[in-house]
């Protein structure tokens, strides 16, 4: 198994959100990608982008821009 | 004389060549009798589906077979690529209807499951709905229901050419008058509604614009925002040139449709309700991904090719066909054709034949395609007087020819002739 790392989990309400937010992190060149989401955030089942935490600002940023809506926004130990 | 056709068993919409007369390199493998002068099929049941679709779009769903997971289940590279291919065919889709965010576009299987889940979902006892003599029976069927259950319903009549009254309309908006639905162009006559038209006075009276757009999504623009369309039913398998089995709708933000299905979703899989969030919501299980990759293609297409070329195509083969046809003694013509706004559809009967037995002598002996019967529009043909005889429906795509026209006026001027 990888190592984890903490990193930034933006989950969302739909998986058309989270292809959104796929698109629109492509398109501005933040890093990142779809992972499951991970057990410590939901009991579900569902897509997270995952980011670095230096990328917060500029992930807020353009969900505002391109209205994106986040169904939550965490930090945690995911494997990398 | 060059010449398009296509195989009977085909899905290949091969190009065929005539020379001289001779038609060669083509095989029939059920559908027409053996009867037939040749073995040429003229395709023009159009409105039924368009059986010859671009060569991108049979490409685009084959390809899909060998990437596709399943869309919204899991963050695996085949589950991704299914959940991207669909979420840019949402995109097209929004760009295409005007619709602004692709999460207002939830996919169905075709237009009657699309106006079932909004029609069901949308009225309940004691609603007043406005509707048209024009709708499809997938329109009609599910109010009947609503009505059965306690919805009021008033059906719209028509003049003889098949048109409806504004005026008509808006008299007849009541207290509890909760929306308007209607198509965006009658199967059988071609005749279009005003959209722009009904949208105002939906608005005007605070009332909800269901459309039915089966006929004419890809062929006419479609402006949800201009036309205040707060519902927009479609089929992929139509003038979208997508495969069959793909369709959806555009819900405008703020619009609750109480969702017909519910069950898998990828999403929440703990909470006992399906997910309430568009396009999810009316969304249960897995989608039809390897149709919609096809669909997005088909839209790709229409884009390149440019609709109003598209459009300009068809009016131009309905117009030869109607001027060819509607001069024959004995031919009848139904629909307003004083408008080149309408749908590509010439409907018609020959003296009093039967139009079963009329559509049977073109497909044997012509082997041209076309729909006789009801099309599933029985207050269309009430209104008309047809609904003993029926009538003969030619529909048009842009893949039809002026070669073709002219064959199928010809066929249609020999049977006046017997």
């Amino acid at each position: 198994m990888r190592d984890k790392e903490l990193r930034l989990i933006v989950t969302f309400h739909t998986t058309a959100d989270a292809m959104a937010m796929e698109k629109a992190c492509r398109e501005h060149g933040i890093p990142g990608r779809l992972i499951p989401v991970p057990r410590a955030i939901s009991a579900g089942c569902g897509l997270a982008w995952c980011a670095p935490l230096t990328e917060r600002r500029k992930l807020l940023e353009v969900m505002e821009e391109q209205g994106i809506g986040a169904e939550g926004l965490h930090e945690c130990m995911v494997r990398v | 004389m060059s010449y398009r056709g296509f195989r009977l068993d085909g899905l290949s919409g091969a190009v065929y060549t005539y020379i001289s007369g001779n038609i060669a390199g083509r095989e029939l493998h059920g559908g027409c009798s053996e009867r037939k002068r040749n073995d040429l099929m003229i395709y023009m049941d159009n409105a039924a589906t368009t059986i010859h679709k671009p060569e991108e779009v049979k490409a685009a769903v084959m390809a899909a077979f060998d990437t596709m997971g399943n869309a919204g289940r899991g963050a695996s590279a085949p589950a991704l690529n299914a959940s991207r291919a669909i979420y840019d065919v949402r995109e097209k889709l929004s760009r295409l209807f005007r619709a602004g965010d692709p999460k207002r576009i939830s996919f169905t299987a075709n237009s009657t499951e699309s106006l079932n889940i909004v029609l069901k979902g949308l009225f309940s006892k004691g609603d007043h709905v406005i509707t048209t003599v024009l709708e499809h029976n997938s329109v009609l069927r599910p109010l009947y229901e609503c009505r059965d259950r306690g919805a009021e319903l008033t059906i719209l009549g028509c003049d003889e050419k098949g048109a409806i009254s504004y005026e008509e309309m808006e008299t007849a908006v009541r207290e509890n008058t909760k929306a308007v639905i209607c198509t965006h162009a009658s199967n059988l006559t071609g005749n279009m509604i005003d959209l722009e038209r009904v949208g105002a006075m939906a608005k005007k009276h605070g009332l909800l614009f269901v459309v039915d757009a089966s006929q004419t999504a890809g062929v006419y623009p479609i402006d949800v925002e201009k036309m205040q369309i707060d519902v927009l039913c479609f089929t992929g398998h139509k003038s979208l040139l997508g495969p069959q089995g793909t369709g959806g709708m555009y819900v405008r933000e703020g619009v609750y449709i109480r969702p017909l299905l519910s069950g898998g979703s990828g999403i929440d899989t703990y909470n006992e309700k399906h997910p309430a969030e568009m396009p999810t919501a009316l969304e249960a299980g897995t989608l039809n991904g390897h149709g919609i990759a096809g669909l997005g293609a088909a839209i790709s297409w229409i884009e390149k090719t440019g609709m109003d070329q598209i459009r300009q195509k068809e009016l131009f083969l309905m117009r030869r066909f109607y001027d060819g046809v509607s001069r024959i003694p004995g031919v009848v013509v139904y629909g307003d054709f004083e408008t080149e706004k309408r749908a590509p559809v010439v409907a018609l009967n020959i003296l009093d034949y039967d139009s079963s037995e009329v559509s049977d002598e073109l497909c044997t002996e012509y082997g041209i395609v076309t729909r006789p019967g009801a099309h599933c529009a029985p207050l269309m043909h009430r209104a008309l007087g047809t609904v003993e005889q029926g009538a003969v429906r030619f529909s048009f795509s842009f893949y039809n020819t002026e070669e073709e026209v002219d064959l199928a006026i010809n066929a249609v001027r020999e049977l006046a002739r017997e």
